[in-house]
Parts: structure tokens; sequence; C-alpha cells
């Protein structure tokens, strides 16, 4: 039987970290992720988990630790946001190049400067490129699930990445909902035990990790990390059945929230799909074909998927939490053009809307405001303003 | 009639945000009242942290920048070299200054930077909540060390004044306290000593000084100013370590 519980999104991650009993967690404080180090250094006090655990100076050193501890062999796991995930930075490329498969809980916050410590998607959205599989979290219960999912994920021989979790931060992370937890040794069963193929002072097998790798070979070394991130996919996919075996609850690459006969769709992903979905049923109930697609899985880029599911639209809203600074649109809308041009889809019409950024609240009315945008565009066939903000003061 | 009292004019006429019986409101205004009294208002640049203290741009009446976690003393290195004839200081908490920006203390320290840092060691980080700092004391109760802190799992306390003492590159370093009526004067002689050390253009000056935090120690402000004298005094030693007889 699940277990019902009611939990933050914060203390979800740190459950599930505590029922996963990863050999090693690294970690410095940063709102608003302070909580899962926070809470899980009490069951490492308490004994209920065996994990070392190591309150480093820095997330550089967090995440520098995370990098030892898994080259040693250890599953391994820490948290960050924002500044902290930034400070990481360069420690992010080494993980995911090193082929270790790391955990990182991201709990969303806008990236300074200016200073704000309130949700938006810059700093993972800055990460994108760095190597890690990025999975975003709607609520806690997905957070958790995905947590759940992570390992398996990351650890599996053909992928070996380093996966981050994201959720929004103060709107997940901070809310307390009903959730189902799944029972400590169910979960153990399926994220089971880590046996990495190759590790620290294997008498078999001695390796260095990280060594000088110049143009010989560094280019093979890209090619199978590009390769791995490929595989991914299928992976995720694999254990994502398997969970919903587990649980009963499905998981896909993205989810398709009242798309069967929708014309008109946003892209949207976390928190603000919930906000969306609301929407999407008050339009229903007015007889508006509107419907939702929310990314769970942002890299690997699901571009085959996500290009055919949007093919059958007359006109798409891509929202973005982060600014790229590109003048072309936020990272979800430049990824989804690419993908439907490189899949030659030319039919749906595309818009971009920049919202929430530095934690500004956005509201049913914001959404719908979209929706009803779109719905105008599939009457007038034109498009006025490709690039749009959303609830900002010009 | 004559004042008898007044507030300084560097330290701006707004509350401040602070928890009950937070130290850090007396420090602020001992810096004011040093800036007034250098005559040094409209030549000063500060560099707030990242911590409690993250808007204290707002209480200082003079212009100031905002560093990333730890990097201040990098940053007012930067105003310094720009503005060779302006006075700059650095305001840190034990979070930014002896974690995350261990390394820019100590490199800003040991090059010589004539900068001044004013450093509030409260043995906690204060603005995320009470986890354990590395300047937690052992046995200390925080967040993260529900137990205590433990030698062997979380190691011991760091000494900054002590530790910056062995830079060359230091002028002047002095450690303060603010339990009680003479401290606080001590703590503002060598504020304003430390100043004056950068005006004279003799190297880089720190004082850090043994502060409370009721909020994140679960004391009042009473019981606070108790628990650092009866624990924090024996563990950090007042005094001078560098620079006490320094012409300024």
């Amino acid at each position: 039987m699940a277990i019902r519980e009611r939990l933050s999104g914060n203390e979800a991650i740190a459950t599930a970290m505590k029922q996963i009993n990863p050999d090693v967690v690294a970690a410095f404080p940063i709102t608003p992720s302070t909580e899962v180090p926070q809470y899980f250094s009490t069951f490492v006090a308490d004994g209920a988990v065996d994990t070392e655990f190591v309150a480093v100076e820095s997330e550089h050193s967090a995440l520098s630790a995370c990098v030892g501890a898994s080259a040693a062999g250890g599953r391994t796991m820490t948290a960050t946001s924002a500044n902290g995930l930034a400070l990481m930075w360069e420690v992010l490329y080494i993980a995911s190049s090193l082929r270790l498969p790391i955990i990182l809980a991201c709990v969303n916050r806008t990236l300074s400067g200016p200073l704000n410590i309130h949700n938006d998607h810059s700093d993972s959205m800055g990460a994108r490129d760095s190597g890690w599989i990025q999975i975003y979290s709607e609520n806690n219960q997905e957070a958790y699930d995905n947590m759940l999912m992570a390992s398996r994920i990351a650890e599996h021989p053909d992928v070996l990445l380093p996966v981050m979790v994201c959720q929004d931060g103060f709107i997940t992370s901070h809310a307390i909902e009903n959730i189902d937890l799944v029972e400590d040794s169910k979960v153990k069963d399926f994220v089971g035990e880590y046996v990495p193929d190759m590790y620290l002072l294997n008498k078999e097998n001695p390796i260095a990790v990280g060594p000088l790798d110049h143009f010989t070979h560094c280019f093979e070394h890209k090619r199978q990390q590009a390769e791995a991130m490929k595989i991914a996919k299928k992976v995720i996919l694999q254990v994502s059945e398997e969970f919903s075996r587990l649980t009963g609850r499905n998981y896909s690459l993205f989810e398709e929230y009242m798309t069967q006969d929708a014309e008109v769709v946003t892209v949207v992903l976390n928190s603000t799909a919930g906000t969306a979905k609301y929407v999407v049923d008050q339009l229903r109930a007015q007889g508006k074909k509107v419907g939702l697609i929310k990314p769970r899985v942002f890299r690997p880029f699901p571009v085959d998927e996500l290009a055919t599911a949007l093919s059958r639209f007359k006109a798409v809203a891509v929202m973005d939490k982060a600014e790229s600074f590109n003048a072309a649109g936020g990272p979800l809308y430049t990824d989804i053009t690419s993908a439907l041009y490189s899949k030659g889809v030319f039919g749906p019409k595309l818009v971009n809307y920049i919202y929430g950024l530095g934690g500004r609240d956005v509201k049913a009315d914001d959404i719908e405001f979209v929706y009803n945008q779109l719905l105008e565009i599939t009457g007038t066939g034109k498009v006025d303003s490709v690039f749009n903000y959303l609830g900002v003061r010009e | 009639m004559a004042t008898v009292f007044k507030k300084p004019h560097a330290l701006r006429d707004v509350p401040l945000h602070y928890c009950p019986g937070c130290t850090h409101g007396i420090v602020h205004r001992l810096i004011s009242e040093v800036i007034d009294e250098l005559g040094i208002e409209g030549s000063t640049i500060g560099v707030s942290p990242v911590g409690c203290t993250y808007n204290n741009y707002l209480y200082f009446n003079c212009d100031m920048v905002q560093a990333s976690h730890g990097r201040a003393p990098a940053v007012a290195t930067g105003i310094r070299r720009a503005l060779p004839d302006k006075t700059v200081f650095t305001y840190q908490g034990d979070g930014d200054l002896a974690a995350i920006g261990t390394a820019e203390i100590v490199h800003a320290a040991t090059r010589g930077e004539k900068i001044t840092t004013i450093f509030v060691n409260n043995a906690i980080y204060g603005m995320t909540s009470g986890q354990m700092a590395p300047t937690t004391l052992l046995n200390q109760v925080t967040t993260t060390t529900p137990y205590g802190r433990k030698a062997d799992l979380h190691g011991f306390p760091i000494h900054v004044c002590e530790m910056l003492a062995t830079l060359e590159g230091t002028a002047f370093i002095e450690r303060v306290s603010l339990h009680d009526i003479k401290n606080i004067n001590n703590a503002k002689k060598a504020i304003k000593k430390a100043f004056e050390v950068q005006l004279a253009g003799k190297g880089f000056s720190i004082v850090e000084i043994l502060s409370t935090c009721p909020s994140n120690w679960g004391l009042n402000p009473l019981e606070a100013m108790k628990w650092l004298q009866e624990n924090m005094l024996p563990v950090y030693q007042l005094g001078n370590f560098k620079g006490k007889d320094l012409e300024v």
C-alpha cells in the first residue's frame, strides 16, 4: 500500500533521498533548496541512513566532493539552487564528461543578478548544455517520483550521466501537498544496489579519472557522451514504465493534457502547468479547444516526439520562465522551433511568451490571455508578435 | 539645548530588518560613527555580502555594491584599485567570509589590498536559518548538527584572525565582541583603527566581531549575550593579532 503523506517539495525530495540511502551527500545551503540537505542531515544524525553527509563550504566544493565520491564508486547526491548551481558550473561539465551518475535536486530560483530568491528557470536553463539529464516536476509528487527514478536512469550502464531533478522554488518546494510515498522496501528494490563498472582502487581494472584528453581522443569522448544522452531517452521511458507498474503513476517524456481534439496548446514546464491545466478546464467548459503540453524531460530534448505531437495543432504558445537574452526567444522556444524545423513541421503558428521572471506571479488570467491570443491567431491566421512578455510593466 | 545623543549621519534613519536582539544593528552604528568621525562619508564605498546583511546598502549612507556570495573582498579589490584614493570596506558574515568566500579573503589579505573588512562571526548560518558554519563551536547544536558539532564528523571551528595573521600582507587584525558596553567601545576603537590603517595606506585590515544570533541559537537576546560570553569567548580569544602599534 502506498503511504499517504503531506509533504513540501523539499521534504519530498529529502524523503526520496532517505529511501534511496545514498553513500555520500555533499551540500551547501542556499535558498530555496536549503531544506533538502537540512532534512537529510537530520536523517543522518538519527541513523536513519548510512550516508556520509558533508557540510562543505561552497557549492563548488559540494559538487567536487560528489565527483570524488562518485568516482570512488559511491551513489552520490546533492541539492542546490540559482547561484549555487552557477558556482557548480565548472564541475557540472566535469561530472557529465566523466560520466558520473550524480543526482542533483535543483530547486529552481532566479539566477542573480539582480539578487532575488524567487522562482524562475534561469538557473537550470543556463545549465542546459552542461551534459546533465534534466527532468522537470509540476508538483511535489512528481518531484518525489522523478527523484526515485533519477538514480536508475543515471546509473544505467548505457547512460552514466548525471541527472538534475528540477522543481519550482517556493511554489512547490515550500508548499505542502498530499503525496503518495512508495514503501521503503519497494524503493529499495526499484532503485537497487549501485554496482559501478569502474571505480577507484578496483585491483582488476586500475583507472585514472579525468586525465588530460587532447585532440587525439577528446572528440570521441564527447561523441560518446552525446550518444549516451540519446540513449538516455529510451532508458528514461523504460524506467518510467517500470515505475508506472510499481505505482500506477504514468510518466513519459512530456505530458499531454486535453490535447486530443485541441486546436491550440501552450507548452509549459513545472508548476505553471498546474495553473494552465486549471485554465484549460475553464476554457474547455466554454467549448474552446485548448490543451497543454508539459515537457518533463528537457535534456535529452525529445525532438521527434515533440515535433510529432505539436504538428497536430494550429497554434502553439511556448512559455519560457527564463530569458535567453539572444533577442530571439527563450530557451524552450528555441529548442522547439529547432525541433519543428528539423522535422519539417511548418503547420502550427508558434509564439513565445517569457513569463514569471524573478518570481513574478503568473495567474490564471495571464494564462487565459495567452490561450485567447492563440485562438485569435487561429481565427485570423496572422501572428502579430512572435516574441512576447507576459505580465511585465513595459 | 545641547544634543547629547544622535544617530550618526552615515547611518540612514530607516528601520533595520534584523531580528530582535541581533547585533548587526550595533555593528552598523559603530561603522557609521567611525565614518562620521573620520569625515569619510562621500569618499567611502561599501560592499554588501550575501547573508542576513545582504541589503545593508539600505542602511549606510554611502554607495555600495552587492557582491556574489563570498566575493566581497575581490569586488572591493577592484573598487579600490579603480579608485585608489577612496575608502572601501566589506561587511561579511561567517558564511560569506569563512565558508564560501575563504579563498577571496585569504588572497585579498595576502595581496595586502588596502581595504577594510568587517567580519561578523555569530557561529552559525543566519540567513538560511541555522545550519552549521565553519565557525560553529564544537558541540553547538545547529539544524545540520542536531546532536552538536563533532570534530570527527564536522571538523573544527575556523579561527579567521589567527589564520590571516600568518599572512604578510595583513596590516591590522583584531577580534572584538559586543557583549557589553566596554567591549562595544573596544569594537569601535578597532573599527576606527582598521579604517585609519586603510587611510594611511598600510595594507589590509580586518576586525572580527563576535556577535549573537538569538533567532537561530534559540535564545532570547539576553541569553544570547550570555551564551556568547560563556561559549564563544573561550574559543575565539579577543584581542589584537596584528598592527596594534601601527602608526596611522
